[in-house]
C-alpha cells in the first residue's frame, strides 16, 4: 500500500517537475512567467493521442510529432507573442505576462474545435506493460517518467552549466543588452530557450497521456498552475528547484489522500509550500538576494 | 422628490400600457396566423444549454437531440417551433443572461434547459418568478422542479435512480462494504453523493471510506490505491462520465475488479470509448436504454447516428423527449402562451416516448420507472 503510494506520488511529481522545468528555463532567462506553457503541454497530449489512436502511429513518432508540433509552437509564441512586446518604449513589464494568458486562452479554444470536447483515451500498448511485485502493479510507464524527469534534469543542468551554448544562455539571463555587446546572439538564444522549453512541455503531455490515459483541453490549465506553483517553492529559474519542487508537491497531494480526506488534497499541498516559503522565502534552491 | 416619484409613477404607468397594448396587439396578430395555416400553434422555445467550455459534449447532445425532434415535430405539421439557442458555457452568471435575453424576448413561449443543476437553481427562480415555464433535461438534483410552478423536469432524478441502481447490485453480488468516491465541486455529483449515502445507510451497507475528487482530474492513482487497500465489494461513485471513465480506466489498471455503481452522470457510451475494457462492470439506472426493442428507440438511434456519426447519450435522448413533450403542451394549449403552456405541461400524463412511458407529479417532477443497465463485453445490457 504504502510502497504503492509512493509511487503514485513519485509519478505524479515527476510530471510537475517536467513541466515546472519548462517554466523554470524561461523565467530564468527571460523573466517572463509563460502561462501558455500548460496549453502548449495539453498540445502535446493531443499530438500523441492523434498520432497513436486516430492514425495508429507508434510510440516514437507520437513522441516526435508532439515534440516538432510544441517546438513550432514555441517558436510561434516567442516571435508572435514575446518579442514584440521586447526592448519596446512605454511596454508594462506585465505586458509579456498578459500576452500569454492570451495565448493560453487562444489554444484552450482552439483545441476544443481542433479535438473536441470532452476525454480522449491514449492507447498505446506501451501504457500497458506492468510487472507485479508481490502485490504492488509497477507500469514500465511510471518508471519511464521518473527516469525521463531525471535525465532531463540533469540534462538541463549540464547544457546551462558547462556548454557554450548554455553560458550564452545564462549571460543573456544576467543582462541582455551586455550579452549582446559581448558577442552573443541574443535573439537567438532567447528564441532557442522558448522551443526547448515547449518541446519539453510537450513531452511531459504524452507521459502524463500515458500515465493517466485521460486528455481534455482542461488539463493545461491546473497543471500550468501547478508548474508555477513549484517554481516559487523550488526557486525561481533553479533546475534542480523545479525538480525537488515537483516531487514534493506530487508526494505531498498523494499522502495527503492516504493519511487524510482527499477533499483537502490541493489545499493542504498548497499550504505545504506557503508555510516553506514563509521560511525561506527565496525557495528551496534559490540564493538570498543580496542588497 | 414628490415630483419625481409622480412622474415615475406616470411614466411605469404609461409603459405598462404600452407593453400591454403591445401584447394584445401581438395575440391579435398570432390569432390571425393560426387562423390562415389551420389552427397550427407557432412558439418559439428558448434553450439554454452547455455548449462550450469542460461540458461541451452534454450541449452538443441535447442541442442535437432537439435538431433532431424539432426537424421532425415541425415536419408533422401540428405545431411550429422555432428553437433559440443560447450558450451557458456551464456558468451560472452566463446561463442567467441567456435566461434573461430569452425571456424578455416575447416570442419566446418556453424555455429548455440550462444544461447543469447548478445553473437550474438560478434559472430556475427567475424563470418562475417572470412566468416563463421552463424544462430542464439534464437536471437530476435534488428539489430542482420544487423551484417554482412553472419548473419542470424530464430528466430522471438522481434520487429515482441511484437506489434502484444499488439494489440490484446488492442482490446480485451480495455485497455488505462500500467504498465511495464523487466529485466535490459539482452540485450534480454531489448531490449523487448525497443520495447514495443514505441509499446505502438504508441498506445496510458499512462505508469503508469517502475520496473525493475535482472536475477535470486526471490522477486518481492516490484515491483508487487507499480504495483497493479496503477491499471494498462495491465502488459507488458519483462522476460524470468524462471523470468516471478514466477513474474505471486506472481503477483497472491497479487491479480493483469490483462492479461500480454510478450516476446518471456516469451513463453515457463515451464511458466505453474513453475507457474500453475497463469499463466492464458498471452499472447505472438509466431512463434511456438505446437498445431497447422499441421501434421509436430504434428510430431514433439510427436517425441520430446517420445525422451526427455517433450513438446517442442520454442527455441527447431526454432533450429529443423533452421537445416532444413542449409539442405537445403547446398543442393542447392551443396558443402560443406562456400559462397556457404551464398549464397544458403540468397536465402532461402517460406520454409515450424514447424514453418509455412519461408522466409529470404534482410539482413538475417526475414518474417513471428506470431500467438498471450494466456494461459487460464492451456494451451496455440490462442487469438482472
Amino acid at each position: 500500500m504504502l510502497i504503492e503510494q509512493l509511487i503514485n506520488g513519485i509519478t505524479l511529481g515527476s510530471i510537475y517537475a517536467i513541466v515546472a522545468l519548462g517554466f523554470t528555463l524561461v523565467f530564468g532567462v527571460l523573466g517572463i512567467i509563460n502561462m501558455a506553457h500548460g496549453e502548449i503541454f495539453m498540445f502535446g497530449a493531443f499530438i500523441g493521442v492523434v498520432v497513436t489512436s486516430t492514425f495508429k502511429g507508434p510510440l516514437w513518432l507520437a513522441f516526435l510529432a508532439a515534440v516538432a508540433v510544441t517546438a513550432a509552437m514555441g517558436y510561434l509564441l516567442e516571435r508572435f507573442a514575446l518579442r514584440p512586446l521586447r526592448n519596446k518604449q512605454g511596454v508594462s513589464h506585465l505586458a509579456p505576462l498578459i500576452s500569454t494568458i492570451g495565448v493560453s486562452i487562444l489554444l484552450e479554444n482552439l483545441s476544443h474545435h481542433i479535438f473536441g470536447p470532452g476525454n480522449h483515451p491514449f492507447r498505446a500498448s506501451f501504457a500497458e506493460i506492468s510487472f507485479q511485485i508481490g502485490s504492488i502493479t509497477v507500469y514500465l510507464v511510471q518508471i519511464v517518467i521518473f527516469v525521463i524527469s531525471v535525465l532531463l534534469m540533469y540534462a538541463l543542468s549540464f547544457w546551462l552549466g558547462k556548454t557554450k551554448a548554455g553560458k550564452a544562455l545564462r549571460a543573456t539571463a544576467e543582462n541582455l543588452e551586455t550579452a549582446s555587446l559581448l558577442g552573443v546572439d541574443v535573439k537567438r538564444t532567447i528564441t532557442m530557450t522558448v522551443i526547448i522549453a515547449s518541446a519539453m512541455g510537450g513531452i511531459a503531455g504524452i507521459l502524463v497521456g500515458m500515465a493517466f490515459n485521460s486528455v481534455t483541453p482542461q488539463m493545461g490549465l491546473s497543471i500550468g498552475l501547478k508548474g508555477l506553483a513549484i517554481i516559487i517553492l523550488g526557486g525561481m529559474g533553479n533546475v534542480k528547484g523545479a525538480m525537488a519542487g515537483g516531487l514534493i508537491l506530487g508526494l505531498a497531494e498523494t499522502f495527503v489522500v492516504v493519511y487524510g480526506d482527499s477533499g483537502y488534497k490541493d489545499a493542504i499541498a498548497f499550504a505545504a509550500i506557503i508555510i516553506i516559503l514563509l521560511i525561506r522565502p527565496q525557495g528551496l534552491f534559490g540564493q538570498k538576494i543580496s542588497a | 422628490m414628490k415630483k419625481q416619484l409622480k412622474k415615475f409613477a406616470q411614466f411605469t404607468a404609461l409603459s405598462s400600457l404600452l407593453v400591454l397594448s403591445a401584447c394584445g396587439g401581438n395575440q391579435a396578430a398570432g390569432d390571425e396566423d393560426g387562423e390562415s395555416s389551420g389552427g397550427v400553434v407557432k412558439a418559439d422555445i428558448g434553450v439554454i444549454s452547455y455548449i462550450s467550455g469542460p461540458g461541451a459534449a452534454y450541449g452538443e447532445a441535447i442541442t442535437n437531440g432537439l435538431k433532431l425532434a424539432l426537424e421532425e415535430i415541425n415536419g408533422k405539421g401540428e405545431v411550429k417551433i422555432n428553437l433559440v439557442v443560447e450558450d451557458s458555457a456551464g456558468k451560472q452568471d452566463q446561463a442567467l443572461t441567456a435566461a434573461q435575453k430569452l425571456m424578455n424576448s416575447e416570442n419566446v413561449t418556453g424555455i429548455i434547459g440550462p444544461t447543469l443543476s447548478t445553473e437550474m437553481n438560478v434559472v430556475g427562480p427567475e424563470a418562475d418568478l417572470n412566468g416563463v415555464p421552463i424544462m430542464g433535461t439534464s437536471t437530476t438534483a435534488e428539489g430542482i422542479p420544487q423551484i417554482g410552478d412553472y419548473v419542470f423536469r424530464n430528466s430522471l432524478p438522481e434520487a429515482l435512480a441511484i437506489p434502484a441502481a444499488i439494489d440490484k447490485a446488492i442482490k446480485k453480488y451480495d455485497a455488505k462494504k462500500v467504498a465511495i468516491l464523487y466529485g466535490n465541486d459539482d452540485v450534480f455529483t454531489k448531490s449523487g453523493y448525497d443520495t447514495m449515502k443514505k441509499a446505502a445507510e438504508e441498506k445496510g451497507l458499512e462505508i469503508l471510506t469517502t475520496e473525493t475528487f475535482q472536475k477535470g482530474q486526471s490522477d486518481y492513482n492516490a484515491q483508487l490505491t487507499k480504495i483497493k487497500g479496503l477491499k471494498p465489494d462495491l465502488i459507488l461513485a458519483s462522476a460524470l462520465y468524462n471523470e468516471g471513465a478514466v477513474i474505471m480506466d486506472q481503477a483497472r489498471k491497479m487491479g480493483i475488479d469490483v462492479p461500480f455503481v454510478g450516476g446518471n452522470g456516469f451513463n453515457s457510451p463515451e464511458v466505453i470509448n474513453i475507457a474500453g475494457d475497463a469499463a466492464n462492470g458498471l452499472i447505472v439506472a438509466t431512463p434511456w436504454y438505446g437498445e431497447k426493442e422499441d421501434d421509436k428507440v430504434k428510430e431514433f438511434v439510427s436517425k441520430y447516428e446517420k445525422e451526427y456519426g455517433k450513438k446517442p447519450d442520454q442527455f441527447a435522448a431526454q432533450a429529443y423527449d423533452a421537445l416532444y413533450i413542449m409539442a405537445e403542451a403547446l398543442k393542447n394549449a392551443g396558443e402560443a402562451d406562456r400559462d397556457a403552456l404551464r398549464d397544458a405541461l403540468a397536465e402532461v400524463k402517460g406520454f409515450n416516448g424514447i424514453l418509455g412511458e412519461f408522466s409529470f407529479d404534482e410539482e413538475g417532477d417526475v414518474v417513471m420507472d428506470p431500467t438498471v443497465l450494466i456494461i459487460e463485453g464492451g456494451a451496455f445490457k440490462e442487469f438482472n
